[in-house]
């Protein structure tokens, strides 16, 4: 909403001198957004004044048309004789009246005006279009030609009201009275503390039974409706310029005298008017809901296909209008047009004003289903004040009848669904209980009073809230009214005091220490979008019918190719990581916690549950049906050196077993050990994949992959060879450990170490031979260690040499060399029983 | 040894003169001083302290004589070997003094070498900015609380008074979920705020409840400088008997003074929400400038534009009608409300200037944020 200063002034008393920036400062304070304040003709200087045009010479040979005129500006040049001035504009005759801007002046945008040589004569000056002089668009696109009853000499600065502030105000939806000059001026009234003259307090006659006929056939969507009828308009009559100029400074554009009256005093009021051709509507004006398949071409030549729930305005005809939205263009005011061979001007002689009031919900419904915002519809949605419509009325009449030679009808319709005053009662303390501050009643029933409200009662406060403010309906929202006026500023800070917090959850914590152990190792975090498409599960080589594919879709995506949630965390962490090595990064190892989607299959459509009660247990299990799985994951992705070559010598290529230590750094964080298997998974390699298992209430449960990924699937996603991820389910992770650590007892006797070398078949998994081991080495095994691998001739093809070192230690003595070495020989024993494993050499 | 020889006349055995005590002595003595590394004197200590040496040959001569003559003998070779083997320890360790001195040198390296032969990590600053402020909260005694981001319409707006007709519930603002049969209406978003995790605490615990719920939320707008459809926000509730709008105040006020450093504090400007009333908007004192750069056009502020105040997010207390939906008795029970962007915050706090750089995942802007912001 933008408020002229000017025009507000008009409604309230500001102290002089007061500036547009010392209103906002006020209205801000106050709670109305004034987010910039317009200087209108900022830098602006005279002399710029009328001049009537007395010679106009074309001037032949150059590219344009271009004109020598002489101007009589009066005394304003100071000699009183004609002004030479060179024009290029054409939409002017001999005998206009124009602007005319005198050496010496200085136009918005430092324009310095002095006389300069131009097409071979001299220019005295200029005369103004309304851009030059920073009016906004008038639609002309040519110089301002006034109204001839402006004598010449006369300041234009002045009369055109050039120099002006505007806020300009961000309304929210609940203060729709905002929306006016009139709701502006209560604000600023209430900030300055003094009366408002408000331009809505006039004389209305008595609805009379001669009024236009209308029939309200929804009094739900319409409550009221009334019209007014004015005849005898002069078709050439003009809108004035302080008309002109005030529809300008709030951002609209002067179109014909009676539009420009409708818009006027919508902004003037707030209630938006639609006035009526009389001669081209048939019969009754009626209001009821659209009949299926209807349609209607609005003011903007567009042919709509009306909605049933859709509010319409109509005549005999049908449709007429998209009711608190636009008109229709078959009942459209004519524009003014001139017959060529007469001269005689045509035009709407007869005007039908409606001003009504209508359901805000029907008019946002309608605005949005039609994509169609206009001011009309942006006021009733957000609520007009319904006691205004017949004033609103009363001023277009007024303003037809002084400003276009009209008669007012006599006949006054007024259709309205009777409705009580709406009251609200309070608490008198309320507000201060709200606020955490004591404003006292006196102060609160002020505060209330001010907006609008009549209050009664003492400590129980009834209070009826005025017509324009529908927003207000509950004791909170006069709070809000006493607290802001009071201003925020004014509130003390307080610290609640909670009852003591148990602090993190363990899964909290437990994020924070796997993101920790994650950078820690290395890996950068670098959340992702989570948006996916197919073809990522096809690069992936997935099957048709791999669960992965059945994505949790997003109806309006922000990409068509990419309208599925991701069912794992690898497509978002392999185009970061692709995105990195594009900039020219390598050596990458990235992670990422979040949450997957996967649909359960089983989702229903949630109960539209109501809100004027807790929902039941069983309500929320059925809000909860209709949601997918979302599961909390972790994920790495490596591509390049994990460690790097330098002067102290070679380095690491980042491998698969880097991404399987990711999966055990990550469960580690948990207590929890990872049992590793091989595994053939999508996208990995299907000899570089490993299953990540860990025992989840009691079971083994497969809780991740890692390895080194597909060939085909690096070559895909335009990746480096041999890049490598690990994906974990941390919710499983988390499930699987909690375990609290018991303390271990300490031996301080003696260690005794044996290495054992087994040869077994190249197939058997190298964590099958240490389970043997250590089951067989019983009790006094205290760690055991892989230090190498053998493969060669020696061993055999398809062997290979695994050498353990082992640890052994009792508690409570020092073994003796037979208890070792029986040891030892039972670790053996039990690897050769399960794995066919023979010590080297034997 | 040979054995005591009663007859033996000690002025006859030749080795056992004091003079000739003396001479092994001095040669002893000059043989050690020579040595001129730990080698040579391991060679001087074999010759001249060893079984074979001619003060040890000497000294075995002792028991040959008579018992009056073997306490002199013995006394003066005794010294004699005293005094090799003092000069003998005192060359020794100069000698390894000298050796120590000598390795170290050698053995020096250039400290200045850089050893980035593992590649660093860091966290996201999302992350850690978010730790930080639940950090704030649980000191005070709030609970962290989280749910689904894929949320039902009833908890991220019918449960908020965020009635069917409001514009945000349309598709400019909201991400829908396709439902099953591929109809729009699943009556299921992805949540466009972690309100519905306020509500899920509602209805899981009985009041009082303090809670802070960070996590992802989804708006439908294109990613550029200032906007992403992806964001982290943090928001708080509180609900308990007789909380106002000075215990929000003074909320805010703590944890900007928490984040930002002492001085700095809040201010709130009327505004409207649907789950709020009263609404505000709250702004924080621009912690850069703290309000100079405001009607100070030589000293501008790039961080609150010179305005003074960064726009932190919006804030209220509780609207009743939230309470009544979640079973709380709003004649008891009152609350407040707050919520604001992550990335925003992360912006002005950090002075960071495109989104981009902060969603895109580029390991150069996330590695100098470290572990902990
Ligand atoms: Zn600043």
């Amino acid at each position: 909403m933008r408020a002229p200063l000017s025009w507000l002034r008009e409604y309230v008393e500001l102290p002089a001198g007061e500036t547009g920036r010392d209103v906002q400062a006020k209205l801000i304070s106050a709670g109305l957004e004034v987010e910039t304040v317009e200087q209108l003709g900022a830098g602006l200087k005279g002399p710029l004044v009328v001049g009537k045009v007395l010679t106009i010479e074309e001037l032949e040979g150059f590219k344009k048309p271009i004109r020598f005129c002489t101007v009589d500006v009066g005394d304003a040049n100071g000699t009183g004789e004609p002004q030479e001035i060179v024009c290029g504009a054409r939409n002017f005759a001999v005998g206009d009246k124009v602007v005319v801007v005198l050496p010496g002046a200085v136009l918005p945008g430092d324009f310095q005006i002095a006389a300069r040589k131009t097409y071979g004569k001299t220019s005295h000056g200029m005369i103004c279009s309304g851009e030059e002089l920073g009016m906004g668009d008038d639609g002309s696109h040519g110089i301002i030609v006034l109204p001839p009853e402006h004598e010449a000499g006369t300041d234009a600065i002045e009369l055109l009201e050039l120099v002006d502030e505007v806020l300009d105000i961000a309304v929210t939806p609940d203060r729709g009275y905002a929306l006016s000059l009139r709701g502006v001026a209560r604000e600023a009234a209430i900030a300055y503390g003094v009366s408002l003259r408000d331009p809505a307090l006039i004389d209305v006659p008595a609805p009379n039974a001669f009024g236009y006929p209308v029939k309200v056939a929804d009094p739900v969507g319409c409550d009221r409706f009334t019209a007014r009828t004015v005849t005898g308009l002069d078709p050439e009559a003009r809108s004035p310029i302080w008309l002109q100029r005030r529809l300008q400074k709030v951002g609209m554009r002067p179109i014909s005298l009676a539009v420009d009256i409708t818009n006027y005093v919508m902004f003037e009021l707030g209630q938006p008017l639609h006035a009526y051709d009389r001669s081209r509507l048939d019969g009754p004006i009626g209001v009821r809901r659209a009949l299926p398949g209807e349609k209607l071409t609005t003011l903007d030549d567009v042919e709509r296909t009306l909605d049933p729930e859709d509010l319409v305005i109509t005549d005999n005809s049908g449709a007429i209008g998209l009711a608190g939205v636009m008109g229709g263009a078959n009942t459209e005011i004519a524009a003014p047009a001139t017959d060529p061979e007469t001269g005689a001007v045509s035009g709407t002689t007869e005007i039908v004003i409606e001003a009504a009031h209508f359901a805000p919900v029907a008019i946002a419904r309608a605005a949005r289903r039609h994509k169609l915002a206009s001011e009309a519809s942006k006021r009733f949605e957000r609520g007009s004040d319904p006691l205004a419509t017949s004033a609103a009325a009363q001023r277009a009449v007024d303003l037809l009848t002084g400003l276009a030679g009209g008669t007012a009808d006599a006949g006054v319709t007024e259709v309205v669904s009777p409705s009580a005053p709406r009251t609200v009662s309070m608490a008198a303390d309320h507000p201060d209980r709200v606020a955490g501050t004591e404003y006292g009643r006196e102060t609160v029933v002020r505060r209330l009073q001010e907006i609008g409200c009549d209050v009664y009662g003492s400590d129980e406060l009834i209070v009826t809230v005025p017509s324009w403010r529908p927003d207000l309906a509950f004791p909170n929202d006069l709070a809000e009214e006493v607290i802001r006026l009071e201003g925020y500023e004014t509130l003390p800070s307080t610290l609640p005091r909670p009852p003591a917090g148990r602090g993190l959850t363990a899964s909290q914590r437990l994020r924070r220490r796997v993101g920790r152990a994650l950078a820690g190792a290395g890996y950068v975090e670098a959340p992702s979008y989570p948006f996916v498409g197919a073809e990522v599960f096809d690069h992936f080589g997935l099957d048709a019918d791999d669960p992965r594919r059945r994505t949790v879709i997003v109806a309006n995506p922000l990409s068509d190719t990419e309208p599925g949630l991701r069912t794992t965390l690898l497509p978002g962490l392999l185009a970061t990581l692709r995105r990195n090595l594009g900039r020219g990064a390598h050596d990458l190892a990235l992670f990422e916690t979040g949450l997957v989607f996967r649909p359960t299959g089983d989702e229903t459509v949630p109960p539209r549950l109501p809100v004027d009660r807790r929902p039941t247990d069983e309500e929320i299990a059925r809000l909860q049906e209709a949601l997918p799985g979302q599961p909390r994951r972790v994920g790495v992705v490596l591509s390049g050196a994990r460690e790097r070559a330098g002067w102290w010598g070679a380095g690491a290529p980042a491998t698969w077993a880097d991404a399987v230590e990711a999966g055990r750094t990550v469960a580690r964080e948990a207590g929890v050990e990872l049992i590793v298997r091989q595994d053939q998974h999508a996208p990995y390699h299907p000899g570089r994949c490993a299953a990540l298992y860990a025992v989840v209430d009691g079971a083994e449960t497969l809780v991740g992959n890692a390895g080194e990924l597909h060939p085909r699937v690096t070559k895909a996603l335009g990746l480096p060879e041999r890049t490598c991820a690990m994906e974990l389910d941390l919710d499983q992770v988390e499930r699987a450990g909690g375990a609290r650590p018991t303390g271990p007892r300490v031996s301080t006797f003696p260690v005794a170490t044996q290495d054992v070398a087994l040869v077994v078949d190249t197939a058997v998994p190298a964590a099958d031979v240490e389970r043997a081991l250590r089951e067989g080495a019983g009790e006094l095994l205290e760690s055991l260690r892989l230090f190498d691998i053998f493969t060669g001739e020696q061993i055999g093809e398809g062997r290979k040499s695994l050498a353990y070192a082992l640890r052994f230690r009792a508690p409570d003595r020092t073994l003796t060399a037979d208890e070792t070495t029986a040891a030892r020989e039972a670790a053996v024993a039990a690897a050769h029983a399960s794995t066919g494993a023979v010590l080297r050499g034997a | 040894m040979s054995a005591p020889n009663k007859s033996y006349d000690p002025v006859e055995v030749e080795a056992l003169k004091p003079e000739e005590i003396e001479r092994m002595r001095d040669a002893a003595l000059a043989a050690i001083a020579a040595a001129g590394d730990l080698d040579a004197l391991a060679h001087v200590k074999t010759a001249h302290t060893g079984g074979a040496s001619p003060l040890a040959l000497a000294n075995r001569e002792i028991g040959a004589l008579p018992p009056q003559a073997k306490a002199e003998a013995g006394k003066r070779v005794g010294q004699a070997r005293g005094a090799v083997n003092k000069a003998l320890a005192g060359r020794q360790a100069e000698l390894e003094a000298e050796r120590d001195a000598r390795v170290l040198v050698e053995e020096a390296v250039d400290v200045t070498l850089p050893h980035d032969r593992r590649p660093a990590g860091a966290r996201h600053p999302l992350t850690t900015l978010s730790e930080r402020i639940e950090d704030i909260f649980v000191a005070m005694g709030y609970e962290v609380a989280e749910g689904p981001e894929v949320e039902s319409e009833w908890f991220n707006f019918d449960a908020l008074n965020i009635s069917v007709d409001n514009p945000v519930r349309s598709e400019q603002d909201t991400f829908f979920v396709q439902g099953a049969d591929g109809t729009e209406d699943s009556g299921v978003v992805l949540r466009t705020h972690t309100s519905g995790v306020q509500i899920r605490s509602l209805l899981d615990r009985e009041p009082p409840v303090y809670v802070i719920a960070p996590g992802r939320v989804y708006r439908s707008d294109e990613l550029d400088a200032t906007h992403t459809p992806v964001f982290m926000q943090v928001e708080l509730l509180a609900v308990d008997e007789g909380l106002t709008m000075a215990d929000l105040k003074g909320t805010l006020d703590h944890m900007v003074v928490s984040l930002f450093g002492e001085g700095m504090k809040t201010r709130l400007r009327p505004n409207h929400f649907p789950f709020t009333e009263p609404s505000a908007e709250m702004d924080m004192v621009c912690y850069v400038c703290r309000g100079d750069s405001v009607g100070n056009p030589d000293r501008p502020c790039r961080t609150c534009s010179s305005e003074g105040w960064i726009e932190l997010g919006g804030c209220g207390m509780v609207n009743p009608k939230v309470l009544v939906a979640c079973g709380v008795d709003p004649r008891k029970y009152s609350g407040f409300a707050f919520g604001f962007g992550i990335e925003r915050m992360l912006m002005f706090r950090h002075s960071v200037e495109d989104m981009r750089d902060i969603v895109e995942g580029d390991v150069r802007f996330t590695l100098p944020f470290g572990m902990e912001i």
